[in-house]
């Protein structure tokens, strides 16, 4: 798949249809992959890279490239294009200004499972059938691809691209996911269990901001946790409560827009399950207006901004469990 | 830091009686920025005002905080209290200790600890106050009624009166409405088509009124004074200017057997009509589902029978944008669909009918030219028995909950105007209650029982079941004795319910016009506001807001028209300072605060700005149109960044608030 992309982003830069490719390189090991911008073809034959390790998900980052001039093909997995199509919705990227090229996924692992795993010395990845084989200084080691899958690609709920241009390989289908499976875990807890659950958590939070800077739906101008005038970014410094106050007022800024991409917990160093807050609120909003998936497409309304009259009343909401 | 003045009212003993007003005026005394503070026993009394005026001259107060009655009842009489001594009217706040405190608690040491805690709320929003400037808006001095029923008809009439413009917009082809289809009216029984078609007239007169007949209200944008509302006039095929009313096309057209709306489909018109004698305006209509020309192109025989070539085949609906300063809603109504009451037989035989129904059979115009006649086989009926509240004050679902308020009078005028012309007959009225409140209106029921000899039982009818004879059993109890009624009757008239013409509900929403349950439209206060809706620029003006009689119709109608006058005699309006406002540097573009304004208030542009790094991007920013912005707040709960604000309840200003409440 690697060398198809690189010769369709070849064809499109040479051809002049885009400018900029926006892809992922290999950083300084082979798990250590990070989004780039590739302008020239040499670029792109150096160190243009699609593997097992290309979790992140690129559309946030045509919030600033789909405003340069020119056009900015990006590659999409299927769960990024959810968050391209909220971003789209938001008027947060110019879609004229991109060209989107869907590639499959199959999931993807990481250099910390892996190494968990026992795996060291890791020079690259492939995969074959339900293994990933994995090339290392130590000669070739296979391991089940289900037991090293983050749990968003284990719960995977979707292999279908909601918006491209141009398709390489196979789509898939929306998938019958269990994702809110350990929601409802959380859920039967007690209160006390559960606020006991999420402090241990969250506890572990060192407030680097990488949840926060990954996030398709956190793309404000100005964010109110940088903003001194906000009366809030002092608040949540003020004790280790407040500060765990930080993922709840994220959670509840991103509801109804979030797309369940999960690159929350991907990028947090602390491992924190982060998706699980915004999962909660998914759940929720699908079981009190009906299923609603963010980023399914540009125009519907997120029941959340919207009105209807066959809106659940109050009562309802507890009935069904919201004054848990 | 602000200076700030603490005035705690005792409202007599509204307030005082439950509140120590001495020791919550001591405690604001020692809140930050507070440097006056004092009670007094009716703050709103010029003598108290005085107590306001004095302290701002003489404390140099910058703010005032005036803890009383809920800011609906005096927050208008303290804010110009304030401009009266030189302050800006946004730095007062009310602490509601009446409505929100004293009221609700028994016990003096919670109320009292209550008052303080909520003046301590007010006073922490007042420190976050900023002067704010009303804009002001010009009034196009043009109002629309929408509904020409006598409703409208009486609101038009009184607005054109004053010298203003009125345009009706009717769905009908005739204004006039409902009461066109009576025959006599409560309590005097004068006949309404001699009340009502003068009236008719006069609209079609006046200069000032334009009747948009056959037409209905598409679209309205914009806000009080300055409405814009799209107006389709359905096509009628008739060239109105040409159009004379001699009626020659309606008795030649071949289509003869389409069910007439006027009498309520007991007898037939034409394909081209025109809807009864009195009509205005007067102009043939074509109905386009049923005339063969323009189903299939063939017959033409209206066009050819014109003297005045008016028929006009190819006539389009047509588009008309007009600019208003007020809207007058006078929707109407109709009796409910009876098909949920299959006890009383309604689609089982002709001869029972609503009493809609039987108006028209005793009107001279109506298919039996008055004499009172089986529907069933044009025999004169010689058992009546009207059976009330049909649908009315029901809670079983079936009906409506509400009393539709004028089954009683008229079901007394039926009967007694039965009685009167066919003194042969006997007349049954079966009644939950019988209720007459109303001027005359109790002596017209009595004469109905006492003269007239009307059998009024009180009871409901259980069943009533068609023989094959063709008479009608009617089961019945009567409460007051206690036994069951078996009564042999020619006819049955059903006192249906009323409720709000079924456009209602579409124009409540196209106003943004609040609604109840049962699609009536409520008024600003059920009091003290009854005829304006709590949409500004928005009048009710009849059976839309809520069942009524004639005279109470006009009553209203009237009085909706002098709240036009009032309003239209502005040349201009001073807006609402507490409105939405966007900062531009933090808005994100995203529309979120677009698609929850109710109003249609924020629009977006993209705007050049210069960035920290001294680029300049084009960005997508929201703007909001203060003149139409209402101040709801709910662009600023939606707007994800915070960018959205509230002028005067910002939300700076109600996090200071609750911290003020929960601080202990």
């Amino acid at each position: 798949m690697q060398k198809i992309m690189i010769a369709k982003a070849k064809e499109l830069l040479q051809s002049g249809a885009v400018d900029r490719v926006l892809g992922w390189k290999t950083g300084e090991f082979a798990y250590d992959i990070t989004p780039a911008v590739f302008e020239t073809i040499e670029e792109l034959e150096q160190s243009f890279v699609y593997d097992d390790f290309c979790g992140a998900n690129l559309s946030k980052y045509l919030i600033k490239a789909s405003r340069l001039d020119g056009k900015t093909l990006v590659f999409l997995k299927p769960c990024d294009t959810y968050s391209f199509n909220q971003l789209i919705k938001e008027h947060r990227i110019l879609r004229d200004n991109v060209y989107v090229v869907g590639v499959p996924c199959e999931g993807k692992t990481d250099g910390e499972t892996l190494k968990q795993h026992g795996i060291k010395g890791i020079l690259g990845i492939g995969s074959q059938g339900d293994d990933f084989i994995i090339d290392t200084l130590y000669g070739e080691k296979t391991v089940k691809r289900a037991d090293v899958l983050p749990e968003r690609c284990q719960n995977c709920k979707s292999k279908q691209h909601v918006v491209y241009d141009e398709l390489l390989g196979e789509d898939g289908q929306v998938l019958d996911s269990h994702r809110f499976d350990m929601v409802e875990k959380i859920e039967a807890m007690t209160p006390d269990e559960r606020f006991d659950f999420w402090r241990g958590e969250l506890s572990r939070c060192i407030r680097c901001n990488a949840c926060r800077n990954v996030c398709p739906a956190c793309s404000c101008e100005k964010c109110v946790f940088d903003n001194d005038a906000s009366g809030i970014a002092q608040k949540a410094a003020a004790d280790s409560f407040e500060e765990n106050m930080f993922h709840i007022i994220r959670a509840f800024h991103v509801a109804g827009r979030c797309t369940d991409c999960g690159e929350c917990s991907r990028v947090c160093p602390q491992n924190i399950p982060l998706h699980l807050l915004n999962r909660k609120f998914i759940k929720d909003i699908n079981e009190l207006y009906g299923d609603f998936q963010a980023g399914a497409d540009t125009e519907s309304r997120a029941p959340l901004t919207n009105y209807q009259e066959s809106d659940v009343e109050p009562s309802i909401v507890y009935h069904k469990g919201g004054n848990r | 830091m602000q200076r700030i003045g603490v005035f705690v009212c005792w409202c007599g003993s509204n307030i005082a009686g439950t509140v120590d007003v001495a020791a919550v005026a001591e405690a604001l005394s020692h809140e930050p920025g507070v440097v006056y503070s004092t009670n007094y026993q009716y703050m709103c009394s010029e003598a108290g005002q005085n107590i306001i005026k004095d302290a701002i001259k003489e404390q140099q107060l910058t703010g005032v905080v005036i803890c009383s009655c809920s800011p609906r009842m005096h927050e208008a009489t303290f804010r110009k209290t304030a401009a009266a001594a030189g302050l800006n009217p946004y730095m007062v706040e009310i602490a509601n200790i009446r409505e929100q405190c004293s009221w609700i608690h028994k016990d003096m040491p919670t109320a009292t600890e209550k008052a303080i805690i909520l003046g301590r709320a007010a006073i922490a929003k007042v420190q976050l106050n900023a002067p704010l400037i009303a804009g002001e808006s010009p009034v196009t001095k043009r109002a629309l009624v929408i509904g020409g029923g006598i409703a409208g008809i009486q609101t038009a009439l009184d607005i054109a009166e004053a010298g203003f413009e009125v345009d009706i917009v009717e769905k009908q082809p005739t204004i006039g409405g409902k009461m066109t289809q009576l025959d006599k009216t409560f309590p005097t029984l004068d006949c309404a088509a001699c009340i009502l078609t003068p009236k008719m007239v006069d609209c079609a007169q006046n200069e000032n009124i334009n009747i948009f007949a056959y037409s209905e209200v598409q679209e309205v944008k914009g806000f009080v004074g300055n409405f814009t509302a799209k107006i389709k006039k359905k096509a009628r095929f008739v060239d109105p200017n040409k159009c004379t009313g001699c009626g020659e096309c309606t008795e030649k057209c071949p289509m003869k057997k389409i069910p007439n709306e006027f009498n309520l489909g007991m007898d037939n018109r034409r394909a081209i009509y025109i809807p009864f004698a009195q009509a205005v305006p007067k102009i043939a209509t074509i109905d386009p589902d049923h005339c063969n020309m323009l189903k299939n192109g063939k017959c033409g025989l209206c066009a050819k029978v014109c003297g005045a070539g008016a028929i006009d085949y190819k006539q389009k609906d047509e588009i008309v944008e007009r600019q208003y300063g007020a809207i007058v809603v006078a929707t109407g109504y109709n009796p409910i669909k009876l098909d949920k009451f299959d006890e009383f037989g309604y689609s089982l035989s002709p001869d029972v009918v609503t009493s809609l129904e039987f108006e028209r059979l005793t009107n001279a115009a109506g298919p039996t030219s008055g004499t009172l006649l089986r529907p069933s086989d044009g025999k004169h009926p010689h058992t009546l028995v009207f059976v009330q509240c049909v649908g009315s004050r029901d809670t079983s679902g079936c009906g409506k909950p509400y009393c539709s308020k004028i089954c009683c009078m008229y079901t007394a005028k039926h009967a007694m105007l039965v009685r009167e012309k066919y003194p042969d007959t006997e007349v049954y009225v079966f009644y939950i209650d019988v209720r007459t409140p109303g001027k005359n209106f109790d002596e017209f029921y009595r004469r109905a029982v006492e003269e007239y000899g009307v059998h009024y039982i009180k009871g409901m009818v259980g069943k009533v079941a068609p023989r094959a004879d063709g008479k009608l059993m009617v089961q019945a109890s009567d409460l007051i004795s206690n036994e069951q009624l078996h009564i042999e009757a020619d006819m049955v008239v059903l006192a249906a319910a009323i409720e709000p013409d079924k456009t209602a509900r579409s124009l409540g929403t196209m106003l943004t016009a609040s609604m109840d349950t049962n699609d009536f439209f409520t008024e600003a206060h059920p009091k003290l506001r009854p005829v304006e809706s709590p949409t500004a620029g928005i009048f009710l003006s009849g059976v839309c807001q809520g069942p009524k009689d004639i005279p109470e119709t006009v009553s209203q109608a009237s009085a909706a028209a002098a709240k036009v006058i009032g309003l239209l005699a502005k040349n201009k309006l001073t807006g609402n300072p507490c409105v939405a406002t966007s900062d531009e540097m933090m808005c994100n573009g995203c529309s979120s605060c677009e698609k929850v304004c109710p109003y249609g208030a924020i629009t977006y542009q993209d705007k050049e700005f210069r960035m920290p790094d001294r680029t300049v991007a084009i960005r997508r920013v929201a703007s909001v149109n203060e003149a139409v912005c209402q101040g709801c707040g709910a662009c600023t709960v939606a707007c994800p960044s915070g960018a959205m604000d509230l002028k005067g309840f910002s939300n700076s200003q109600i996090m200071a608030e609750v911290d003020a409440i929960c601080k202990m």
